[in-house]
């Protein structure tokens, strides 16, 4: 697993390496380089870097005009802010206009702690779920990061990545492949799927070292693709797991891939599901320990929702 | 003089047009149109280099950024023969290229979408941001109204214009001191427009909107270092009487006698 590293970092590491081949490759950002990870492009390609000022509607705007003539921006804020101010900005000018427009969000759920709730983005998925054309992406660790700046290019339209300032270890190695729309299985069981995102899935992964302890076999299903969601595989991940499905996301607990995997499983008999998410209330700040503890957002709460569904 | 008469008798025609297209729809934004007519015609009919491939990178750039001025612009699209004919009669229709505001997925020649009000201000200094990254040497043209700058995303976008230094770019302001509700110095007041512009880095011409004397030099001009604002002083529903300076004529469609009027006005024949 080696050394902790955050997906915002990872994911710039992968968009220097991608922009070497690829000339129309930019980075745009507002003010925040060194916090969203963009810096880390703007050494390496200071001529392709565009810095538009603290003015998160003009870093959308500029770089919808910045994809109209030939160029594939990668526009970047703290979530909170390049998809709450800029919303009706990406609604209208990117995602209707379908136009080649790369969002990335950092400093996503509560784990920008010290920050405070102002800076946490815990709506952003719900925000950028619905809508129309859009990509939503949220890799699981650096390795996957690094990974989805070749994955946005290849895709042509509107995508949505969502990062995190929190270091994880890397539960992906740098040899797997990922495939957009695909869901990924970390680990096979019996007893309880569980379904994590972003940072989640790290900490899916430690519930599910607890459980084995106890005795129970968990699936660990990681959605690096938000929408378009596999609903193919989460279903059949469930059924072999007798219906029994805890979804993790460091989210709010509305309109985010809990909800998106409820919706693909209504159909299904005999269900059996829990959800790991901010229980609709705001961040705060404080230690990230402290903070994940307080909501619940820990490998040993995602462990008690797994019994518990088990155990129904 | 040749040049300005032909501008002129095109302008003629493209307001018949508009109004003809509006009348087949029921709805639309006809004072609006009116008042950004001339620029359009200046634009598309004289200064902007354009293309018969409406496709082609090379042409210039337009972003009606006050996208509810779109039945003028879809006038002179057909009349370039960017749009057939055929589609005149479907402005607002199921399945038409000619959406309720301008949609580039769906009409060939629309180089922006907008409707929105102000994001064809931030799209365009993108526009012109990457056209010169790429060192490319076509121009932007943005026409934005004048209520539209209460959008606090324009003057975002002005400040990037001057910071990056965008000589290819030109905001052309249709000051028709008109907005939905009121004059825009009641409701919202601009105030000193030709003073805020320079103070945020532009180049500015103030002129007659109407004028294709003064419109085309305007028009032509090049900056260096900075962008340029013209502001066009122009008379929302210009070319029919009773719709000029009148607030009611933001959105209004004629009706009985007013549309034979309105045609008898501009010198053309109602078909309807």
């Amino acid at each position: 697993m080696g050394e902790k590293r955050a997906t915002r970092h990872g994911f710039y590491d992968g968009l220097v390496a991608l922009a070497r081949d690829h000339e129309d490759v930019y980075a745009v950002d507002a003010d925040l380089g060194s916090a969203t990870g963009s810096s880390i492009f703007q050494k390496a390609f200071p001529e392709r870097y565009i810095d538009v000022g603290i003015a998160e509607q003009n870093l959308v705007g500029i770089s919808a005009g910045l994809a109209r003539v030939g160029i594939v921006p990668f526009c970047s804020s703290m979530a909170v802010f390049v998809v709450g101010r800029g919303f009706e900005i990406i609604r209208n000018a990117v995602a209707y206009s379908r136009i080649n427009v790369k969002i990335i969000g950092s400093h996503t759920g509560i784990t920008a702690a010290s920050d405070g709730g102002s800076h946490q983005a815990i709506a952003d998925l719900a925000a950028m779920r619905a809508l129309p054309n859009m990509v939503v992406l949220s890799p699981c660790d650096y390795n996957q990061a690094k990974k989805m700046a070749s994955v946005m290019y290849s895709h042509e339209g509107p995508v949505y990545l969502r990062t995190s300032r929190e270091p994880v270890e890397n539960v992906t190695s740098e040899e797997d492949e990922i495939t957009l729309g695909r869901a990924q299985k970390l680990r096979s069981g019996k007893d309880v799927c569980i379904i994590a995102t972003g940072m989640m899935t790290v900490l899916a992964v430690r519930a599910s070292q607890i459980l084995e302890s106890e005795g129970i076999d968990a699936t660990i299903i990681n959605i690096h693709t938000i929408k378009p969601l596999d609903t193919e595989s989460i279903r059949e991940e469930v059924i072999a797991c007798n219906g029994r499905v805890v979804v993790c996301e460091e989210a709010n607990m509305f309109g985010g891939l809990s909800e998106a995997v409820a919706s693909s499983l209504v159909e299904e008999n005999d269900i059996v599901f829990a959800q790991v998410a901010i229980e609709d209330r705001f961040g705060q700040s404080g230690a990230t320990a402290t903070i994940l503890e307080e909501y619940g957002v820990t490998p040993e709460g995602i462990a008690q929702k797994a019994r518990r569904v088990v155990h129904h | 003089m040749e040049r300005v008469g032909a501008l002129q008798e095109k302008a003629r025609q493209i307001r018949i047009d508009t109004l003809d297209m509006i009348l087949s729809s029921g709805s639309g934004h006809i004072g609006g149109s009116y008042s950004a007519n001339d620029i359009l015609v200046a634009l598309y009919y004289d200064v902007m280099k354009i293309s018969k491939d409406p496709a082609d990178p090379d042409r210039d750039r337009f972003v009606l950024s006050k996208g509810h001025a779109n039945p003028a612009l879809y006038a002179i699209l057909m009349d370039v023969g960017y749009v057939p004919k055929t589609a005149k009669n479907t402005l607002r229709q199921f399945g038409s290229p000619f959406q309720g505001h301008p949609d580039s997925a769906v009409c060939p020649g629309i180089d922006c979408t907008t409707g929105s009000l102000g994001q064809g201000i931030t799209v365009g200094v993108g526009m012109a941001l990457g056209l010169k990254k790429q060192h490319r040497s076509q121009r932007v043209f943005v026409v934005t109204g004048d209520g539209e700058l209460n959008e606090g995303v324009c003057w975002e976008a002005f400040m990037a214009a001057s910071n990056f230094e965008l000589d290819n770019l030109t905001i052309i302001i249709d000051r028709n001191m008109i907005q939905l509700g009121n004059n825009t110095e009641k409701l919202m007041k601009l105030g000193d427009l030709r003073g805020k512009m320079e103070s945020f880095g532009f180049m500015v011409d103030e002129i007659d909107g109407h004028d294709f004397n003064a419109l085309l030099p305007a028009l032509e001009k090049k900056t260096v270092g900075k962008p340029h604002c013209i502001i066009a002083r122009t008379v929302k529903g210009k070319g029919v009487s009773y719709m000029e300076n009148n607030v009611a004529w933001h959105g209004g469609v004629p009706k009985g006698d007013q549309i034979a009027q309105a045609y008898a006005e501009l010198g053309g024949t109602y078909n309807g």
